[in-house]
């Protein structure tokens, strides 16, 4: 286990009384994509807030457990000092900063990590390279942006800090397929160039093509773990979170063998989550 | 015409005075969104630094000790009172100001007594003549220092590190904290130039045609409280216009008043706010103001 992983050990958040998570514990090795599935209300922002430091803003807590990087506790610690450390996260819903220009975004991006003029200048060319059109629309207002382009925004701002761990809130949520098909190109290429990247997403079948290792959050517990391959392959995850039961549901029905299988009928197959 | 033209420049003189005050409660709301009612003991406390250290010092480190000293008890403040509310409700940080704002002008008041202390300013009572008219030097004083501090700050504002980490602050606090801004660096700093600009505000409102610095000078920053609600709370553009739009308006209805005796005296002193009244029934935002977005 290299030195530079973040490693959550028992971690339990709540807010007040409310306990969103309940002895989490996961290992983001370096240079991965690590992604962490759940459904609505699963527990996976908590988890991002929670690494990030950001759950005072939502009234919540960390209650118990670690969060480890790089040797260094990161659990307890104000959000600008995560950053320090070099995890930094993008949030979901992008956030940008409507009203302030798209080159005064990745300024504010930078604010986290005060270098030389020369590492934020590439820190730049980095971002304009991955992300053209930002360059493109420099002056323009972050808010005048379409969806997909705020997402590039919203992560080329964080990668503006140059970090060495990114955690990603839901690239995916609200783009049209191709923009996300785009997204995850991204995700790729940025961990290629030497991030290690925490991907939380409602996307299984993205998330799963994307990492190499995921867990599945239900409830504010981590209730799988396992590589992408098995994950993929697992039932439960196939049925829960991937949506491939209705081909198998219609493939059974042409069968003309559905009727027979009483345990089937009974309990019809959640497609919750369509990929 | 000429008086017209002299109550015009009066008023606009003492806008861009409104307009400093007003700067520092919008700076304030951006950077924390706390309503600080708390502004008018910085500005008496700058005011009442800079004409004690006067008498040792001279005029021009006086005034600099005074805008110091209001920096430092504004972050002072922050840092003791503020920062310790982080996180409640918005509104319970505002009576706590009005709490401070007592026990601080409570305190000048008893070191001021009944004295008026003199700035002992350069400009002294000296009239320029503008062609048909004619100004106190203190006015064309106030206006050029006023235009340049804010000026200097707008610049900072839009061009800094420190501007884009404000801008950013006021804009989605979490997501700036996502970035590595510091927000009590931002808040603290915030509240720092609140307190320069208050002190500059007191000087220029205690010199020729006023007597001097006394207990009741810090009220004159609540007339700023309607510059910046006109103006909207949460823009600096709109603190500009509000002061302006609040000076002039005080020094027609004052120059106007003998026309305007059907309204009785001091309608001078209440018109800023039934201009007040007037914009917030057209515009519940003030003029330049965000409304309240609701996400869905």
């Amino acid at each position: 286990m290299g030195a530079a992983d973040l490693r959550v050990r028992g971690l339990n958040a709540g807010y007040g009384p409310v306990r969103a998570l309940t002895d989490v514990s996961l290992d983001v090795p370096d240079g991965a994509v690590t992604a962490v599935l759940g459904g609505n209300g699963a527990g996976k922002s908590t988890l991002l807030r929670a690494l990030s430091g950001t759950l005072r803003f939502h009234g919540g807590a960390v209650t118990g457990g670690t969060v480890e990087y790089d040797g260094a506790r990161l659990d307890g610690r104000p959000a600008a000092s995560v950053v320090a450390a070099g995890v930094v996260q993008v949030p979901e819903g992008r956030q940008v900063f409507a009203r302030m220009t798209v080159a005064d975004n990745l300024r504010a991006g930078a604010l986290g990590r005060r270098g030389d003029r020369a590492a934020q200048q590439a820190a730049r060319n980095r971002v304009h390279e991955l992300f053209p059109v930002l360059a493109d629309r420099a002056q323009q207002r972050a808010g005048l942006l379409s969806g997909g382009e705020q997402q590039m925004l919203a992560m080329g701002r964080a990668l503006m800090a140059r970090p060495r761990l990114l955690l990603l809130d839901e690239p995916s949520l609200g783009l049209a397929p191709m923009m996300a098909a785009r997204i995850a190109e991204t995700v790729r290429e940025i961990n290629t160039q030497g991030t290690t990247v925490l991907l939380v997403e409602q996307n299984a079948s993205l998330a799963l093509r994307l990492a190499s290792h995921a867990v599945v959050l239900e409830t504010g517990e981590v209730a799988l773990s396992g590589t992408a391959e098995e994950l993929s392959a697992s039932d439960e995850v196939r049925r829960r979170y991937l949506g491939v039961a209705d081909e198998e549901a219609a493939a059974d029905a042409a069968a003309g063998i559905a009727a027979e299988d009483a345990g089937v009928a009974a309990h019809p197959p959640l497609t919750r989550w369509t990929a | 015409m000429t008086t017209f033209l002299e109550l015009l420049a009066t008023g606009v003189s003492l806008g861009s005075v409104y307009a400093l005050i007003a700067l520092g409660f919008v700076i304030i709301y951006k950077s924390t969104e706390v309503v600080n009612f708390a502004h008018a003991s910085l500005l008496l406390a700058g005011g009442y630094f800079a004409v004690l250290s006067r008498e040792h010092i001279g005029f021009w480190p006086a005034l600099l000790v005074g805008v110091a000293g209001a920096a430092a008890l504004g972050m002072l403040l922050e840092f003791l009172v503020i920062r310790r509310y982080r996180g409640r409700d918005h509104s319970v940080l505002a009576i706590v100001t009005i709490g401070i704002d007592i026990v601080l002008i409570t305190e000048f008041a008893r070191r001021i007594g009944p004295k008026i202390f003199s700035y002992g300013d350069p400009w002294g009572s000296a009239m320029v003549s503008l062609g048909p008219i004619s100004v106190p030097q203190t006015r064309i004083a106030a206006f050029v220092t006023a235009a340049a501090l804010i000026t200097l700050f707008l610049v900072a504002f839009r061009y800094t590190t420190w501007g884009v980490a404000m801008r950013a602050a006021a804009e989605n606090r979490e997501t700036a904290a996502l970035m590595g801004v510091r927000l009590g660096w931002v808040s603290a700093s915030a509240w720092g130039v609140a307190g320069a600009l208050a002190a500059v505000a007191a000087l220029f409102l205690s010199v020729f045609p006023t007597t001097g610095l006394d207990r009741d000078t810090g009220l004159i920053a609540l007339k700023a409280f309607p510059a910046a609600i006109i103006g909207g709370l949460d823009s600096t553009t709109g603190a500009l216009v509000g002061g302006l739009t609040v000076g002039v308006t005080q020094a027609l209805a004052t120059g106007y008043q003998s026309e305007l005796s059907f309204l009785g005296n001091g309608i001078g002193e209440l018109a800023p706010y039934l201009v007040m009244v007037l914009v917030l029934l057209i515009r519940p935002a003030g003029l330049f103001g965000t409304r309240e977005l609701s996400r869905v």
